[in-house]
């Protein structure tokens, strides 16, 4: 019992990871039908910008928001500099730029930092040991709660961006029907630079809570890439609501894999996730009727 | 004055449009009929930067409309309602007329222009915290030419307005469509495949054929020719 008490807090504080990656993902995919597969190099990159200035002892909540303004930065470059020319190209075109890309950031970062593991300690000091509640130990640390609070906050900013702004009003118009916003006077080009990078900065939030779980290099967050590729279509590409459900989903879900048949399962639960999402519900848990143009 | 001379659009080596010139005078209704594939549609999309043109020009109020980028042409006041395919379905109705609103970046009117389009077009009103997928095709038009309105043009690309529509919603729409038109002295480019109702509130109608303009002049001399009427209008 207490596995499996351990276990569902785990894949709690994963999935939350995964929902991040996740959204990340989908917001790129519903605005301009591309899956990033650079957003979690693009992730590990924002995490070696603050690990740099934690080596350079500046405060760790300093470093933990330039990972996100760094990761609003790339973003925002990444679509200017590679997406923008690929519009209207074949759609297999931005698939290979953004391998492309993974493998170049990946490359660039082990040339700058090295590719050995290094530890991130937590912003703020935050603890990583269990909580003792009564007599029971619990493993779930004031670091969990904290990942899974601040997910839950970038959740709700995103919410209120999109259903209350009229920048969110402008990125939602963008993203279904580009035409006629660009009739309207929306400038499509420039919405479409801050969808990427926000959605950038989401991936940065997963890379900073990721990396005091796991080891900080350059491929940190390949298996998160997966697992929240998984998290997103399981939650139907296009919903960011789809987006947090899936990726608790499967936090649990690959939690339980790991905890009961052993870690190596992990990541062919991941797989055999997505085989099963596809083949049964292709649209997902959360998408709008209409089946998945791929 | 919206005075279009000689504009030229070619999809690959297929012409759409071949050196297609005429003017519209402010305030007027213009019909821009023609058959499927005569290039009605290609104008309207050569006018708002939606396609490439190949030479020509079109002047609005002195200004060039052509060479600019899409997104800029409703701050020239030309609002441009696409075929078909204007409601944002995924977005509710109040939000879609929004969006008409959002160029202007502080425009202290626009609840009011959104209030004074639900006063228009009553059944929207109902609807307005519902998404725009659940309204019927006349509800749509009524939507998309609503937004237009909120975004405050002078001149009015409305493309198959009557598309899909039920005879008698199409009555309504047109009669509509010419009252708005009037009371707030827009410049009207009307492309229409039902070229009956489009006549009937025209002051001017430009009779398109593969490309070229094969007609213009008043529209109940064009309704009145059976020749043409057979040869390009079809009723």
């Amino acid at each position: 019992m207490t596995l499996f008490i351990d276990l569902t807090l785990n894949g709690l504080s994963y999935g939350a990871i995964y929902a991040a990656v996740a959204l990340g993902l989908v917001l790129i995919w519903r605005a301009t039908r591309v899956i990033n597969f650079a957003q979690g190099a693009l992730a590990t990159l924002t995490t070696y910008v603050a690990a740099s200035l934690l080596d350079r002892s500046i405060n760790s909540w300093v470093a933990f928001a330039a990972a996100l303004v760094a990761g609003l930065v790339f973003g925002a470059v990444t679509e200017r500099v590679f997406m923008r020319p690929l519009y209207g190209k074949p759609e297999l075109n931005p698939v290979v730029v953004t391998i492309g890309l993974l493998i170049l950031v990946e490359s660039v970062a082990g040339a700058i930092w090295g590719s050995t593991d290094r530890g991130i300690a937590p912003p703020g000091g935050v603890s990583q040991s269990g909580i003792i509640l009564g007599h029971t130990y619990l493993d779930f640390s004031a670091f969990d709660i904290f990942i899974l609070g601040s997910v839950i906050v970038l959740m709700v900013l995103m919410l209120v961006l999109f259903r209350w702004t009229s920048l969110g009003l402008k990125m939602r118009a963008s993203a279904f029907a580009p035409e006629v916003a660009r009739l309207l006077g929306v400038r499509v080009g420039r919405i479409l630079t801050v969808g990427w990078a926000l959605a950038t900065l989401a991936g940065a939030l997963a890379g900073m809570l990721v990396a005091p779980l796991v080891f900080l290099s350059p491929n940190m967050m390949d298996p998160m890439l997966v697992y929240g590729f998984a998290a997103a279509v399981l939650g139907g590409l296009d919903s960011p609501v789809g987006a947090l459900v899936g990726g608790i989903l499967s936090g649990l879900g690959i939690s339980y894999i790991g905890g009961y048949l052993g870690s190596s399962m992990e990541t062919v639960g991941a797989a055999l996730l997505l085989i099963a999402v596809l083949s049964i519900r292709p649209e997902g848990l959360f998408a709008a009727a209409k089946a998945r143009r791929v | 004055m919206l005075e279009i001379s000689e504009l030229t659009v070619s999809y690959g080596p297929v012409a759409a449009l071949s050196d297609v010139s005429f003017k519209a005078e402010e305030g007027s209704i213009t019909a821009v009929l023609g058959a499927n594939g005569a290039g009605k549609t290609t104008l309207l999309r050569a006018l708002t930067g939606l396609v490439p043109v190949k030479k020509g020009s079109a002047r609005w109020a002195g200004t060039e409309l052509l060479g600019h980028r899409t997104e800029e042409l409703v701050r020239l006041g030309v609002a441009h309602v696409p075929e078909g395919r204007g409601v944002v379905t995924e977005l509710t109705v109040d939000e879609n007329l929004r969006l008409g609103a959002l160029w202007r970046k502080r425009a202290p009117d626009h609840g009011q222009l959104i209030e004074e389009v639900y006063g228009l077009f009553p059944a929207l009103a109902e609807r307005r915290r519902r998404p725009a997928a659940t309204l019927s095709g006349g509800e749509r038009q009524m939507l998309v030419i609503g937004r237009a309105l909120v975004a405050r043009p002078r001149l009015l690309l409305l493309d198959e307005p009557s598309l899909g529509l039920a005879p008698l919603v199409t009555l309504e729409l047109m009669k509509t469509v010419r009252e708005l038109t009037r009371r707030d002295g827009l410049t009207l480019l009307l492309v229409e495949q039902n070229a009956k109702s489009a006549l009937s509130i025209a002051d001017e109608a430009v009779v398109l054929n593969i490309g070229r303009v094969v007609l213009s002049g008043d529209p109940q001399t064009l309704a009145a020719d059976d020749q043409l009427r057979h040869s390009y209008l079809g009723f």
